[in-house]
């Protein structure tokens, strides 16, 4: 088979793929930004507002620990790479950039989804079992797409520091946990709170994941996963076409 | 393989070019590596030897001009034209968190080599590197010569046609040098084409069939190390001392001798001819009754030929 082939290179991202798992997801960012901090942000706002149905609670959880942990590391594997000179070596191999981003990607999208495993258990234990559980599967993958997509797009600047680029996403991440109804209801919102939720992906996935959950949403499921299906392709496109750009920058 | 039996060149390199902000980096040059051939790139520190490694190896995207790998262009065709090439750069790591076995599998399955055949390839490689008890360590705990190794097994997993190699023995010490150079003369005999950069004239000198010098981005000088040394040096030094020592100065009258000196209880001949010089001096000692101690002709070495194409002069 030609090297160039889509099914060559699919393998090689693959191979990509179970690089990033060895090596940065099992290192400590992945399970202090993925778990402890949407956990602890969780608990913080269940003491503060004891009127919350467990249901409301546990898919914010949930919508936070996906996100969390699907942004939690690929915005920092190629400036990891650059700094620890491996990435000269890696785009030096037979790869096109969209198999280099769709291998860290892969990655990350197998973490987000693995992750949704917690809060989902804890919801069991506590005797909160999905509605729809074949509809939350599915928005979780395509949620963990999206964000790792997203993740992606923030690790674009060329700036081989990590910590520059962490920092960066976690000014973006926090944010959006507010304005998403994961803590408050889209509809309990001022106005430019909706117009801001309108424009986040989280949004989206949170609707899904309460009517999965609890049987309540804002929007049609149809217009939530359309629109995690529209931000993934953005996102990814972006994100090939910006890295191809800095790649080189970062060596 | 099959372009290569229809392809004279290896790597083609017209016109090439890097900026970077004001700095101009690689200055247009051209140039071609044939099949089979060791190519050293060579030239004072900053002078864009990296630069250029990284354009052909389709890491850095040239600025103007053009580059080919085995006739598929570095920028149109990257895949293919990588896709032949082996690479060791300058300040390049394996993963310190995989162990030698690991990095060297995932290279495999990035160029595509099935899982068996990777297998076995790895295992040569490991014992030709003395890296074999080490295989399933970390890299973390590798010495700097260890790690270096380990590269150009990864370099060399594929079985590439074309390697490059930026200053792959620098800071080694005598035995991993040894390890490496000798895989690249075994490289040479396979067929293999070799480009390397490096600040080891000695080395450059041994290895290469042609060598490049650069100088402030551009080449200043290519040719086989014998006639860049020849054609700095009209003249050739002798080295002779005769037992007893105390000679008379005829020695310096000689046909074809340009100059002779003493320098402690030796001479120091230049001539334009070797050949018939040595033959003189011989005669002269037989003449006289002297006994030749030391004969030796000094050429001019490779370090003289650069530091005098990279001071500015030329050859
Ligand atoms: N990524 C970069 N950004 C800015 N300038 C660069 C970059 N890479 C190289 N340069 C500049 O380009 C010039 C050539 O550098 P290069 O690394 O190619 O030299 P070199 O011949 O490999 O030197 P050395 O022998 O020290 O390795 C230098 O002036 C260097 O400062
Ligand atoms: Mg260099």
């Amino acid at each position: 088979m030609s090297p160039e082939h889509i099914i060559e290179q699919a393998k090689r991202a693959f191979a990509i793929t179970k690089k990033d798992i060895r090596i940065y997801y099992a290192k400590g960012p992945v399970v202090i930004f993925g778990l402890f901090m949407p956990l602890f942000l969780f608990l913080a706002f269940a003491a503060g507002n004891r009127g919350l149905s467990m249901p409301f609670l546990i898919s914010g959880l949930l919508a936070m620990t996906v996100f969390f942990t699907a942004t939690a590391v690929s915005p920092v594997i190629q400036p990891w790479e650059a700094q620890a000179r491996t990435l000269e070596r890696l785009i030096a191999c037979p790869i096109t950039m969209r198999t280099l981003i769709a291998g860290d990607m892969f990655a990350s999208v197998l973490f987000g989804i693995g992750i949704a495993v917690v809060p989902i258990g804890i919801g069991v234990i506590l005797g909160i079992v999905p509605l729809h559980p074949f509809l939350l599967t599915a928005g979780i993958i395509l949620a963990s797409i999206c964000f790792s997509a997203l993740g992606l797009l923030l690790s674009t600047p060329a700036t081989n520091v990590p910590s520059n680029i962490m920092m960066l996403s976690s000014l973006l991440k926090f944010p959006l946990i507010f304005i998403s109804g994961v803590f408050i209801p889209v509809e309990q919102l001022p106005f430019a709170g909706q117009a801001l939720a309108i424009c986040s992906p989280l949004t989206y996935f949170t609707d899904i994941a309460r009517y999965c959950i609890m049987g309540t949403n804002t929007f049609s499921l149809a217009v939530n996963f359309a629109a995690l299906a529209v931000f993934s392709i953005v996102f990814t496109v972006l994100a090939i076409r910006l890295h191809a750009r800095t790649v080189s920058r970062r060596i | 393989m099959k372009e290569a039996e229809h392809q004279e060149n290896a790597i083609t390199a017209s016109d090439l070019r890097k900026t970077f902000a004001d700095i101009v980096a690689v200055d247009s040059i051209s140039f071609s590596v044939k099949i089979g051939e060791i190519f050293g790139l060579l030239g004072p520190n900053g002078a864009g030897k990296t630069t250029t490694a990284r354009m052909l190896t389709g890491v850095m995207r040239p600025d103007g001009g053009a580059a080919a790998i085995f006739g598929h262009d570095i920028v149109s065709d990257p895949i293919r034209a990588k896709q032949r090439c082996g690479v060791v750069p300058e300040t390049a790591n394996a993963y310190t968190d995989l162990s030698a076995w690991q990095n060297l599998m995932l290279m495999g399955e990035l160029y595509g080599v099935p899982k068996h055949y990777a297998e076995e390839r790895a295992n040569t490689l490991l014992s030709a590197l003395g890296l074999l008890e080490r295989k399933d360590q970390l890299v973390q705990g590798f010495s700097k010569g260890m790690k270096q190794r380990l590269i150009l097994a990864m370099a060399l997993l594929h079985e590439p046609d074309l390697i490059f190699l930026d200053e792959p023995t620098s800071g080694l010490d005598v035995q991993s040098n040894h390890l490496i150079t000798g895989m690249l003369r075994e490289l040479h005999e396979s067929g293999t084409t070799i480009f390397l950069t490096t600040h080891n004239m000695e080395e450059a000198n041994r290895l290469c069939n042609r060598v490049a010098i650069m100088r402030k981005g551009k080449i200043a000088a290519i040719d086989s190390p014998e006639r860049l040394k020849m054609a700095i040096e009209r003249l050739h030094t002798i080295e002779v001392s005769f037992d007893p020592a105390g000679t008379d100065d005829n020695l310096a009258s000689l046909q074809g001798i340009e100059s002779a000196r003493r320098e402690g209880d030796k001479w120091m001949i230049t001539t334009e001819d070797v050949d018939s010089t040595i033959r003189a001096i011989c005669a002269f000692g037989a003449e006289h009754q002297l006994k030749i101690e030391v004969l030796r002709t000094l050429a001019p070495t490779l370090d003289e030929v650069f530091l005098r194409v990279t001071e500015g002069g030329t050859v």
